[in-house]
């Protein structure tokens, strides 16, 4: 498989790419497609691993603008473009493309806020390999899907250029209509819904329990992946737009959802509230000190910085870490942990990489700065001291089955197989199950039995004008797959608006 | 947003607070509790009780006990400040209905929780017994508003300085020896009083609720910090509780995990403590 990224300097490659771009510009009339296939791929310069083990900067340092033009080279502008089908948000790929290749950046990142609000974002944390890339025409004919064109860091080159320059483009908003809807959550569904919605000149007000907003880009995705200020960029543009966000907001609590629609004459309700309930394992000793959510301990690190002396909010001074999942949080957590001065850090699947959910360059990065994966391995008991206080897990081996309704290969334990490692922290990914807060205290809200909100294809949920999407709806799954659902919710509900 | 339009010091270290937050005070149902935070990027999180609310003055009530830096940097804010951040009403309601005899047992700091829920117990038609109890006379809070709601009020301290001179477990185990025996027992305070108080019922078969207070970061079921053990099943007390039934709790465990963070926190405290009394110090100096 090939390497996508490397520990170079970004002026080091950004050089090498400008001498081979020159020599294509020379003769641009005449490039051919045998000539863009012939462009070596452009490795995205990160922080080498013993650097970034230290700091909570971001890893991936990004393009050049030569090493973007020369990336924005290599498409072949498909006339299918089978990776807009790929994309949940249907972003005009070959025109924001080829407007890099060409040199217009300001063009490429209009082209790209026409569908998406969030490139910055989303050039960062979408995982394109399974999605858009995943479909390049490219990365096809090279037979390796990391050798795609790159999209996401495309994406993320004119995103991060358009903040820098200081000139972002505010979207246009038409006049005020003089109706109003409520979002609930300002994660990616919520700010996406609240940005169509306001277009249409609709008044929007934001709703968000935490201090701060921007959900799980906040509290969830760590600084290194994903730079807060980035996320506090795209939340003022939003704001600049003219709408409101309320802090400190727990919809269901402060105020009821049914009181936003009778009481405060709000004509639509759009609930984007992630899927915030962390799940455990039900087994002995997980409520032993030194065992903690993913969520829990990410929230500490990057919402309430517990990673800087400064920070009033403490972090468990973890030294053996065992991480239990194989996703992107579970990633997230292990390379923290590696960052907050653990010695050792275990990441403990059940299955083997091939089922991994988690991205392969987040795999990549953690084990580079020095995460110890164990694959089929999960915990059985963790086992306390007499204060309570984890000092171990005992473990037991997997081997793989036959393929259970996920369609992965069901993970059989091997009887006997019992080992203890010894460790002192324990952090639980596995995912998470939906918040009942809203459902609790809203009659009528249908959900599953896992308590995902039911929605129809407009993702109206079982009450009138309330809609709901991300993963509230998905259970956990990513920032784009939310902003998709955000945007057809965005859809009805101007729709509706139109004909009240 | 959440003037603290009232301040008053109720005890050592124990201090009382209305603060403008006209919604949770709507909104609000005794049992409830908030989070709060004094400024956006370093402060940590932490849950408080809300002893009272009122609706037309659009204030609720705080009541809490200096034990570490936040609450600290709280007790430090005077009438007219602003609380930066305060989300709620969080947790469940208690459930309140004619029982019949209810028992409220406060201790400590823990009298304050307890206000809300004697009072609505009371207003519910039932007959209150109430056993408030504190280290000290100087510790003992809240006693006019429970000799106000209660049908028959039992003092505690440890030293004998005030009232009787027992745990309030003495008491609670006089009342559920009698015919008939209450109907319904709630007990508030640090977790070894909540741990002894159903210990002590558990004999009798009188259910027992008690409210925790654990470690949490966000109250809405989110982090998973303040899972307890709850009948061999994890529960959240942030949206699952605060209110359990005691006699199914574990404890120690809770207990337990209250600590996790207390070394590290002991430190940024003293060392907090340390570097005002140097300051103080040279302020003098510079007289």
């Amino acid at each position: 498989m090939a390497d996508t990224t490397t520990h170079r300097t970004p002026s080091e490659v950004e050089n090498e790419a400008k001498k081979i771009l020159l020599e294509l510009l020379a003769r641009k009339d005449s490039i051919t497609n045998k000539d863009r296939m012939k462009i070596p791929p452009q490795l995205m310069p990160v922080q080498p691993p013993e650097t970034r083990r230290k700091n909570y900067d971001e890893v991936a340092l990004g393009y050049g603008p030569a090493q973007a033009q020369l990336e924005a080279l290599r498409c072949l502008n498909c006339k299918n473009a089978p990776c807009v089908d790929g994309c949940p948000v249907r972003i005009d790929i070959p025109g924001f493309v080829k407007a890099i290749a060409d040199g217009d950046f300001q063009l490429a990142i209009k082209i790209i806020k026409q569908n998406s609000l969030l490139p910055a974002v989303c050039g960062r944390v979408c995982p394109q390999e399974t999605q858009c890339q995943e479909k390049c025409t490219v990365g096809r004919a090279l037979k390796d899907p990391l050798k795609s064109v790159s999209i996401g860091r495309l994406e993320r080159f004119v995103a991060d250029l358009e903040r820098e320059s200081g000139k972002i483009q505010i979207p246009e908003v038409k006049t005020e209509t003089g109706k109003k809807v409520a979002v609930i959550g300002t994660g990616p569904a919520g700010i996406v819904t609240a940005a169509d919605i306001r277009r249409e000149g609709h008044s929007v007000t934001v709703f968000e329990a935490f201090h701060k907003p921007g959900g799980v880009m906040i509290y969830g995705i760590p600084e290194f992946r994903l730079p807060k200020k980035i996320v506090r960029k795209e939340i003022e543009t939003l704001e600049k737009m003219g709408v409101e966000i309320i802090t400190n907001f727990v919809v269901g609590k402060t105020r009821k959802l049914t009181d936003l629609l009778e009481k405060d004459s709000f004509n639509a309700v759009f609930i984007g509230t992630g899927a915030g309930l962390p799940k455990f394992m039900n087994i002995e000793g997980e409520n032993l000190v030194g065992v903690f959510s993913a969520n829990e301990y990410l929230t500490r690190s990057n919402l309430m910085k517990a990673y800087d002396p400064k920070s009033d909010t403490p972090f468990y001074p973890a030294k053996k870490v065992a991480i239990l999942g194989g996703g992107n949080v579970a990633m997230d957590a292990a390379r923290t942990a590696v960052r907050l001065g653990a010695e050792e850090v275990h990441l403990l699947y059940r299955r083997t990489e091939v089922e991994m959910p988690a991205r392969i360059e987040e795999r990549e990065n953690a084990r580079e700065e020095g995460v110890i994966f164990h694959i089929l391995t999960n915990v059985k008991r963790f086992i306390g001291n007499d204060d309570g206080i984890l000092i171990a897990m005992e473990c037991l081996k997997y081997e793989l089955g036959e393929p259970d309704a996920s369609g992965r290969r069901r993970p059989i334990e091997i009887k006997g197989s019992e080992f203890i490692i010894d460790v002192d922290t324990a952090i639980i990914a596995i995912g998470n199950d939906s918040n009942p807060l809203i459902e609790q205290t809203t009659p009528g809200l249908k959900v599953n039995k896992w308590g995902n909100i039911i929605v129809d294809e407009n993702q109206m949920t079982s009450i009138d004008g309330v809609y709901a999407g991300g993963d509230i709806v998905l259970g956990a799954a990513t920032v784009i797959l939310a902003m998709g659902q955000g945007r057809i919710a965005a859809k009805a509900i101007n729709e509706r608006l139109r004909k009240i | 947003m959440n003037k603290i339009k009232r301040k008053i010091k109720l005890s050592e270290n124990v201090y009382r607070m209305d603060v403008e937050a006209p919604l949770i005070a709507s909104e609000r149902k005794a049992g409830q509790f908030i989070i709060l935070s004094l400024d956006d990027n370093y402060a940590e999180r932490i849950p408080l009780t809300i002893a009272d609310a009122n609706t037309k003055e659009g204030t609720i009530t705080l009541i809490f006990q200096v034990v570490g830096a936040t609450t600290k940097k709280l007790s430090r804010l005077e009438k007219g400040d602003f609380i930066d951040n305060l989300l709620g009403p969080l947790g469940k309601p208690t459930h309140i209905e004619k029982f019949g005899t209810v028992v409220c047992v406060g201790g400590g700091i823990g009298v304050a929780p307890m206000h809300p829920i004697a009072q609505e117990m009371k207003n519910a038609g039932n007959k209150v017994i109430s056993i408030i109890g504190a280290r000290n006379k100087e510790l003992l809070i809240l006693e006019e508003e429970f000799k106000r709601l209660s049908d028959e009020l039992i003092i505690c301290t440890d030293d004998g300085s005030y009232g009787r001179k027992a745990l309030v477990t003495e008491p609670l185990k006089e009342i559920c020896s009698k015919i008939p025996p209450p109907d319904l027992v709630i007990a508030i305070g640090p977790p070894i009083m909540m741990k002894f108080c159903s210990i002590t019922t558990k004999p009798f078969n009188i259910k027992t609720l008690v409210s925790l207070n654990t470690i949490m970061v966000d109250g809405t079921g989110m982090c998973g910090g303040c899972r307890v053990t709850v009948g061999g099943q994890t529960k959240f007390v942030c949206v699952d509780g605060p209110e359990f039934d005691g006699h199914l709790v574990d404890f120690d465990n809770m207990m337990k995990r209250l600590n996790a963070f207390k070394n590290i926190e002991r430190k940024k405290f003293e060392d907090e403590c340390k570097l005002e009394t140097e300051i103080k110090k040279m302020e003098k100096k510079n007289g």
